[in-house]
């Protein structure tokens, strides 16, 4: 026991020795929070557009006073001649033209009706698609202040639930816990096993009193740490700098994190005990843990909208069933008796993994 | 230019004798690529609905019915009664809950607006939004033609007046997202494959040892990287030619554009991508820690590219550090040139940005790869 | 004729002075043999010599050029055989003879000829598109060395070229550092092993940055009153290490 802790201790200098990974354990997580909590949105906000209005007659003003004022959109002024937006567009100075009829107004006047032609520039069809519902609704307003024909006879109260605010940094940092946890767990602790074996000194362990099992928690034991106080520091700033909730248990969201954490764990053990160089292992963890981390949990697009074989796949990332979870705890404030399913679905996955890495560095000793 | 040859010869060599090196060149971009372009949608396909219909009248099913008929909404369960806990939303079954009030239908036939309640799950914000102009534009449509009917049954002889909206969706008509992703998708692959390899393929000499080797002879600096990042170069222009290949026929994305202004511009991207990861392989000793470094600046670039999200919605501060993000560049270049047709005019701003900004790094990296320290 | 000439020639980092004004000249066709501790200043020494490093002070030549001006013209004349190991494991022995021949300007007839010649006089025709990775290390040396020499270079700096090899390869090995000695490339080597130190015609012993020593090793052993290079060597670097 006692040559166990001295090598525990001596792991744990091992990573805070190395200034860079050390940066990249504590620095990334920051890094990337503000990102996600600052940068990277998905609302739609100030989009640069233009008018083309031939007339600028009294109605046209009144609608383009209204539109100017939203704080959807900036508008960068007005173009000569419908001709003008394709130039526009391909340099990308807007993304949206309202396109009044020339006589807007003696046309509304006389013969009751007038044109606007909203065109968008639909490369990117989700803010194209928002764009002009907004648009619509501003000029539907118009109609009903001004023009009294269409008085709305059906009042619609929308309500957000559990993110009234509509904040994307709410939905990103259950993410981001499991990206980072994906990324010290797995990707460190693969990388740090192969090392030794790289270098040398995993024999050296082996032939030391040390049994197996107390190398491989001695070697794991640092990052489980790490990636704990990772999870809490994390939390703590979403809370303070972005005012994310937690509205469910404390507690709760803690030992579904310690699962998560093990069963990460229990890859990067079984991703060193499979390869021989560092580099085989970084390129497995970041191709096979990492990527459908990001892309295939439901941590940035919704997993609805994947086509079914993909969907299906999702099912095997861990990354998902945590994600469910801590949603579910942090968001919508809701206890086990929700999501007794998915963690025993994610404890289900841990034990395997711990079995499988347990037993292919076992036969490797032999 | 003979020891350039030598050079390029022993490069092209030893990336394809690299086992590990070979799939994560050629294999991985394109199932990346495929999964990414399937994967990577914000694209509502369908809203689940549960509807707590208190009035339980003609108009309301209506009202429903009309929801179910856009194509955007699906009822997963529907109650009568009043109870509208929102257990449904609680338990992830529904994604909305749709409450219609006793007396929807009384409401609609006199003076008093009738009011009907929406509730969405808006974890995700932006789908909730979108969720909500989608629910909004069907109601208010059905909210119209209650009015004109009641001017009918009234008779009024008075004419209104209307503003009629027509959208139009240049572009992309169908509003798909493939279409927008892929391009972008591309960008990532190639800078991947840029970065990454010149990072790892520098230190690499350096860990083995035989960057000593080399500074001792004769060979010029210039000699050495040339010959260090023109195969690369050719690597990933060729990954992009597959790339757009998979795109036109897997993807059905359109390339309006020219074919040889994609690959004069992504050249000189790639002179940018390249240099930045010889730079970072000039103060770094391990190829774990170039990986690193390579990994970590990937992912601030790409998050601050407008990939995912668009550049226009981020604050003030972000969007002036997305002026130094040549990923940034490389993405707008891409969906204007392919999807837009832009000509060289529409995107010159952004290749003076790339050629400046790879004379820049160049140099720097130039400079700090030095022969002899001083 | 003398084809390296040092005087006085520093190398500090920083407050540190890794090599302490050494002066000494070295004939052509001559084995030196530079004989020091790890960390007395060897390796500094060399890269001052083989332009990979600029001196801080002093003043040395190599071949006749300039170690300040002329580093590129010294690089043509020398070869370099690291204690790290120079060839490319995952190329074969035929191609890295002509990358290395290649970047030396060498034609294609003179890497063709040469590369014969030496894979005959290795004995190593057979292994010629063999992976460097799949040769045991003795074989590995004694072709790095070769290679090292493929340009016909004046000197040739072998940085520990015999580390790790078993007996018989260093016997091998030294044969041929006399080969090339006798046609009148001069030998720069450094070495831990004192029995090599012995067959050196010079040695110099090399302690904290200063030369202490440099002479035949004959003579030196005379002088200081000792059997064999082994006893002059411990005595001479002991007080450092205590």
């Amino acid at each position: 026991m006692k040559s166990f802790r001295g090598f525990v201790i001596k792991e744990f200098f091992h990573i805070f020795r190395d200034y860079r990974t050390l940066l990249i354990l504590f620095g990334m997580p920051v890094i990337q929070l503000v990102l996600f909590g600052y940068a990277v949105r998905n609302e739609i906000q100030d989009i640069n557009i233009a008018f083309v209005d031939s007339t600028n007659d009294h109605v046209t003003r009144q609608i383009k006073e209204r539109i100017r004022a939203s704080s959807y959109f900036n508008v960068i002024g007005q173009l000569p001649s419908e001709r003008d937006i394709r130039e526009a567009f391909q340099r990308g100075l807007i993304k949206e033209a309202v396109v009044f009829e020339p006589g807007f107004a003696s046309r509304l006047a006389h013969d009751g009706v007038a044109d606007i032609r909203i065109v968008t520039d639909a490369t990117d069809p989700n803010t194209a698609k928002s764009m002009q519902a907004y648009t619509a609704s501003i000029i539907a307003h118009y109609q009903r202040d001004h023009l009294g024909s269409t008085a709305l006879r059906i009042v619609t109260e929308s309500r957000m639930r559990f993110n009234p605010e509509l904040k994307s940094v709410n939905l990103f940092v259950p993410g981001l816990i499991a990206l980072i946890l994906m990324l010290v767990c797995a990707l460190m602790t693969s990388i740090t096993i192969t090392r030794e074996k790289e270098l040398g000194t995993m024999e050296v362990l082996l032939v030391s009193p040390l049994k197996p099992i107390h190398i491989i928690v001695g070697k794991v034991l640092p990052y489980f740490v790490l990636s704990f106080v990772n999870v809490v520091t994390i939390l703590v700033l979403a809370r303070l700098v972005f005012d994310v909730p937690v509205r469910g248990s404390v507690p709760l969201l803690l030992a579904e994190c310690l699962l998560f954490i093990l069963c990460a764990l229990s890859l990067g053990i079984l991703i060193s005990s499979r390869s021989n160089s560092q580099q085989t292992a970084t390129m497995v963890s970041l191709a096979g843990l990492l990527l459908p981390t990001v892309i295939l949990s439901g941590f940035i697009f919704p997993i609805s909208s994947m086509p079914v074989a993909l969907q299906l796949f999702t099912h095997i990332v861990p990354a998902k069933w945590f994600l469910i979870i801590i949603r579910d705890i942090m968001l919508k404030g809701i206890g086990i008796e929700y999501f007794w399913k998915e963690t025993l679905v994610l404890a289900g996955m841990t034990l395997i993994l711990m079995t499988a890495s347990a037993r292919s560095f076992k036969t490797r000793l032999e | 230019m003979r020891t350039l040859l030598f050079i390029l010869q022993k490069e092209f060599l030893q990336i394809f004798r690299n086992r590990a090196m070979l799939p994560i060149i050629f294999v991985m971009p394109v199932v990346q690529l495929i999964i990414l372009g399937n994967a990577a949608t914000f694209e509502i396909k369908q809203i689940e609905m549960s509807v707590v219909d208190r009035d339980n009248s003609l108009s309301s099913r209506q009202l429903i019915d009309k929801m179910e008929a856009s194509g955007y909404f699906a009822m997963s369960s529907y109650s009568v009664d009043g109870r509208d806990t929102g257990e449904e939303l609680l338990t992830g079954e529904a994604d909305m809950q749709l409450v219609i009030p006793k007396h929807f239908e009384r409401d609609l036939r006199t003076v008093e607006p009738a009011t009907i309640q929406l509730i969405f799950d808006a974890q995700d914000g932006a789908t909730a939004g979108v969720a909500n102009s989608y629910a909004s534009t069907i109601i208010s449509d059905i909210s119209r033609h209650v009015a004109i009917d009641r001017v009918h049954l009234a008779a009024e002889s008075e004419v209104s007046r209307r503003i009629a909206v027509i959208p139009a969706n240049w572009y992309n008509p169908n509003l798909n997202y493939q279409t927008y992703m892929v391009p972008g998708i591309l960008v990532i692959l190639v800078t991947m494959i840029g970065t990454f390899l010149s990072a790892m393929n520098v230190v690499r000499e350096k860990e083995i040892g035989t960057i000593e080797q080399l500074n001792v002879t004769p060979l010029k600096r210039y000699q050495f990287i040339v010959g260090k990042l023109l195969p690369l170069l050719i690597i990933a222009l060729a990954e992009l030619a597959f790339g757009l290949v998979i795109a036109r026929v897997l993807f059905d994305v359109p390339i309006l554009g020219s074919l040889s202004l994609i690959f004069a511009l992504a050249t000189v991207y790639l002179l940018v991508m390249l240099g930045f990861g010889l730079w970072i392989s000039t103060f770094t000793h391990t190829q774990q820690q170039a990986m690193f470094l390579a990994w970590f600046f990937m992912v601030v670039f790409i998050l601050m590219s407008g990939l995912f999200t668009p550049i226009e919605s981020m604050p003030e501060w972000a969007q002036r550090v997305t002026l130094a993000n040549p990923v940034a560049y490389f993405i707008k270049i891409m969906r204007r040139v392919m999807l837009k047709g832009a000509g060289f005019g529409a995107v010159s701003v952004e290749f003076w940005a790339l050629t400046v900004y790879a004379t820049l790094i160049l140099s720097l990296a130039v400079k700090q790869y030095r022969k002899v320290s001083a | 004729m003398k084809i390296i000439e040092a005087q006085r020639l520093t190398r500090k980092f920083g407050d540190f002075v890794a090599v302490d004004a050494i002066s000494f000249n070295v004939e052509a066709g001559e084995i030196l043999g530079f004989l020091g501790a790890n960390g007395a200043g060897k390796t500094t020494a060399i890269k001052m010599l083989t332009g990979l490093l600029s001196p801080t002070s002093g003043d040395a030549t190599v071949a006749g050029f300039d170690v300040y001006s002329q580093p590129e013209k010294i690089k043509k004349s020398i070869g370099y055989m690291s204690q790290r190991f120079s060839l490319y494991e995952d190329l074969t022995v035929a191609e890295n003879i002509r990358f290395y021949g290649g970047i030396y300007g060498l034609s294609a007839r003179q890497i063709s000829t040469r590369r014969d010649d030496l894979l005959e006089r290795l004995d190593l025709g057979h292994a010629r598109d063999d992976r460097i990775r799949s040769l045991p290390l003795g074989w590995r040396q004694k072709l790095a060395f070769s290679v090292a020499l493929l340009h016909e270079p004046r000197i040739v700096f072998l940085d520990e070229p015999t580390g790790g090899v078993d007996p018989i390869t260093r016997r091998q090995f030294w044969d041929m550092i006399y080969e090339t000695a006798a046609r009148g490339i001069t030998v720069f080597v450094t070495t831990h092993y004192m029995d090599e130190a012995e067959y050196c015609d010079r040695i110099s012993i090399m302690v904290d940055g200063r030369i202490e020593a440099i002479g035949q090793p004959a003579d030196l052993k005379k002088s200081f009153d000792v059997a064999s290079v082994d006893e002059l060597f411990v005595r001479l670097a002991r007080p450092v290490q205590a």
